[in-house]
């Protein structure tokens, strides 16, 4: 940051700093709009990310006045259920660490264990090394992260790809930032066994699980996109859905409503069809009551 | 003889700075990079082999730069160079092509002339470090 504009007036005058400018400047502020706006809920992660973003800009502006310390640490750790929107504040994270020029490309790059780790010795190196490769200069997503260590298995070659994430975590922080994903009891045990892993994690994040009423401004926010709306009875009925849905065995938040959206469309469209004759544009668009009544989880209570 | 070839043979070997810029450059066209390296200098050889294969989906120059810096470590007696490939349509072809590494002592060329039917020379190139087989020269 030697030639950015604030380092030559730094070491002539007097330091004054105008933070609502530099703000202004690093666009920050509209990627946590953004981020408010597409994300129903989820208060504390919104916190912590507009805490992080505010650290970082600060540190930024302590650079620009000879203030530098060691580079802030970046890798993170998103833990929450499915469906919470870890994926997409990684996003708007890589985005963030971009417009303040902590990552110099932003892309984010989304590893699975398949991606890192390899089937035979001397496999698993060179496939990490090609996914760091790709994600040099922006954000390492790796979701489902605890699938990396599987202590049961001595052979694993997950330790391996572990090794090489630490290395370059270590040595390169300045041209990579990684985020670990997944299940919270799961990836504490993870960071328990891996205890470099987890010295190296500086920001824990814990994406909490949605409220039924969250849940449904989500389905409202979804529907809106997709140009489709409820009738009055079919909201009630969505209502008791997300009710019904939530006590269900593997109810995975966001993703469960948008699956249930998606199959409240077939009905609709199925529901058209078997009426026949013409439609008008309102037909189209409207879902109404029975597209929803008509979902497994209120008949059998299981889905 | 300092051998050139490619891009940028008119100036003196690029600082590792300027290998990345370029590099970068490549990458922001979404080039591909690839690495290839070589002990026969004759320049019409044009079949070098491959450093690994070409590095795509890439952004950033610091991972090809590991790469490189890889590549001439691995082979300090071999010229090695860096390709950016323009798969475009209607393009399709090397987009840029530079040295990156040389061996630490170069001969150079020797001009053998033939004298053939009717006085007629025949003039061809013979370099010295293709005296010895592949894996030994400049050494």
């Amino acid at each position: 940051m030697e030639n950015a504009p604030g380092g030559a007036a730094a070491t002539e005058a007097p330091a004054v700093l105008d933070l609502d400018a530099a703000y202004r400047d690093s666009q920050v502020g509209d990627v946590l709009a953004k981020l408010d706006r597409e994300l129903v809920g989820l208060a504390p992660v919104k916190n912590r990310i507009r805490e992080i973003a505010h650290l970082l800009l600060i540190d930024k502006l302590r650079k620009q006045v000879g203030l530098a310390a060691e580079p802030p640490p970046l890798h993170m750790s998103f833990t929450g259920r499915p469906g919470t929107g870890k994926t997409t504040v990684a996003m708007r994270m890589a985005e963030i660490l971009h417009k303040l020029g902590y990552v110099r490309k932003g892309q984010l790059v989304t590893a699975t264990r398949d991606d890192l780790v390899g089937q035979y010795i001397g496999h698993t190196a060179p496939k990490t090394k090609e996914v760091l490769k790709r994600a040099m200069g922006g954000v390492l997503f790796i979701d489902e992260a605890y699938y990396l260590y599987k202590p049961e298995n001595e052979r694993d070659y997950g330790g391996e790809a572990i090794e090489i994430l630490l290395q370059v975590m270590e040595n390169q922080r300045e041209d990579l930032v990684v985020i670990f994903a997944g299940y919270k009891d799961r990836m504490d045990t993870f960071f328990s066994s891996n205890p470099g892993l987890s010295s190296r994690v500086a920001n824990h994040i814990d994406f909490p699980d949605y409220s039924a009423v969250e849940l449904i401004s989500i389905a409202d926010l979804m529907l809106g996109k997709l140009n489709y709306v409820l009738t009055p009875a079919a909201e009630v009925a969505l209502a008791e859905y997300v009710e019904l849905r939530m006590q269900q065995p593997q109810f995975s938040n966001a993703r469960s409503i948008r699956n249930a959206i998606d199959r409240a469309r077939l009905r609709q469209a199925t529901r058209l069809f078997e009426r026949g004759g013409t439609v008008t544009a309102e037909d189209l668009k409207t879902i109404d009551e029975s597209d929803i009544r008509r979902s497994r989880v209120f008949t059998s209570g299981t889905a | 003889m300092r051998l050139t070839q490619g891009q940028f043979s008119f100036l003196p070997d690029l600082t590792d700075e300027q290998i990345s810029k370029q590099v970068q450059y490549a990458l922001d066209h979404n080039w591909p990079i690839s690495i290839e390296y070589t002990d026969d200098p004759h320049p019409r050889n044009s079949y070098w082999e491959m450093h690994g294969l070409p590095m795509f989906d890439v952004k950033d120059a610091v991972a090809i730069m590991g790469e490189i810096r890889k590549a001439i470590s691995e082979h300090p007696n071999s010229y090695v160079k860096v390709n950016a490939y323009d798969a475009r349509l209607g393009r399709q072809t090397t987009a840029m092509s530079f040295i990156v590494g040389r061996p630490p002592e170069e001969p150079g060329f020797r001009l053998d002339r033939t004298t053939g039917e009717d006085r007629q020379i025949k003039y061809s190139l013979h370099s010295y470090a293709t005296d010895k087989p592949v894996g030994e020269r400049y050494r």
